[in-house]
C-alpha cells in the first residue's frame, strides 16, 4: 500500500518527508509498547502508536520502518520531526484512535505481521 | 577485514531521550561497511535494546562493538545493580521497569527476549550489587 493511500484512508496529515508519499509499505504494526514494536520482523512497514517521544522515532529506525503514523490527534516535537527527516521516515497525524486506524488499513488490504521466535 | 573494527560508546544513563544514540552510530557504521540490510537491523536492535536497558536500569554505562570478518560483537557493560533472577528476567512479559518508564514506552518485558531473539549467541554475566555485562554476536 502506498503511504500517499494510507495518508488518505486515515485522513491524516503529513508532517514531513512528503516527498515518500509514493513509497509503499507492506505490513503494519500498531502499539504503545516500543518492546513489542521491536519484537515484529518486516521490510518497509509502518508503525501506528499514540505514543509521543524521541525512541519512536528511534524504534522506527531501528526497523527501517517508512512511515510512522500518530493516532488520537497527538502530534510530534520538533526533535522528533528533525530525526524523522534525518533518516526520510514519513510522519502522518491521524484523529482516529489507535483501534480504528488500524482496522481502517487492515480491512483496506495491509495485514500484519509475524513475530520472529526467540 | 584482517583485523577487527571496534567502536566505543558511552551511554549516558540520565538521558532517556538520546538514549539509543550508540546504535544508531553502529548502525550507520555498517551500512557504510557495506553489510546486509537484515543483519544491520538484527545488531542495531540487540543493540538498541541494551542500550535502553542500561539507561532505564542501570544508570547508563559502556558499549564495544567488535566488525570482524565472521560477525558483529556488541558488549554493553554497566555498574547497575545487577539481575536478581537471570532466567526470570529473560521471560517475556516479566519487568521490573516503573510505571513512569512503561509510560514511555517500555519496560514491556520484553526487551532481554528481543535481544536474544536477534542475536545468534548471547551471554549474560551478572552480579547483583555490582553489574551487569551482555555480550552478543550477530553471525555475518
Amino acid at each position: 500500500m502506498k503511504i500517499s493511500t494510507i495518508k488518505d484512508l486515515l485522513e491524516a496529515d503529513v508532517i514531513c518527508c512528503e516527498e515518500e508519499l509514493g513509497a509503499h509499505v507492506y505490513s503494519a504494526c500498531g502499539s504503545d509498547m516500543m518492546s513489542d514494536v521491536l519484537a515484529y520482523v518486516k521490510d518497509q512497514a509502518v508503525l501506528l502508536t499514540g505514543l509521543v517521544n524521541s525512541q519512536v522515532i528511534r524504534t522506527a529506525e531501528m526497523m527501517d520502518m517508512k512511515c510512522v503514523v500518530f493516532v488520537r490527534s497527538k502530534n510530534p516535537t520538533a526533535e522528533m520531526i528533525s530525526l524523522a527527516q534525518e533518516s526520510g521516515i514519513v510522519l502522518l497525524a491521524s484523529k482516529k484512535r489507535l483501534y480504528e486506524a488500524c482496522g481502517i488499513l487492515y480491512s483496506n488490504g495491509l495485514v500484519g505481521n509475524r513475530v520472529k521466535n526467540v | 577485514m584482517s583485523e577487527a573494527l571496534k567502536f566505543h560508546f558511552e551511554v549516558d544513563g540520565k538521558d532517556f531521550t538520546s538514549a539509543g544514540h550508540a546504535s544508531v552510530m553502529v548502525k550507520k557504521n555498517l551500512r557504510q561497511l557495506g553489510l546486509p540490510p537484515e543483519k544491520i537491523r538484527q545488531v542495531s536492535i540487540a543493540m538498541y535494546e541494551g542500550e535502553i536497558n542500561m539507561v532505564i536500569h542501570a544508570g547508563g554505562g559502556v558499549a564495544d562493538v567488535s566488525v570482524t570478518q565472521d560477525y558483529v560483537e556488541i558488549v554493553l557493560k554497566d555498574n547497575g545493580p545487577g539481575i536478581k533472577d537471570i532466567e526470570q528476567a529473560m521471560q517475556e512479559g516479566f519487568s521490573t521497569a516503573t510505571e513512569n518508564i512503561r509510560s514511555l514506552g517500555f519496560g514491556a518485558g520484553m526487551g532481554l527476549p528481543n535481544m536474544k531473539r536477534y542475536s545468534d549467541f548471547m551471554e549474560i554475566d551478572s552480579t547483583v550489587g555490582v553489574g551487569t555485562t551482555i555480550t552478543m554476536r550477530v553471525n555475518i
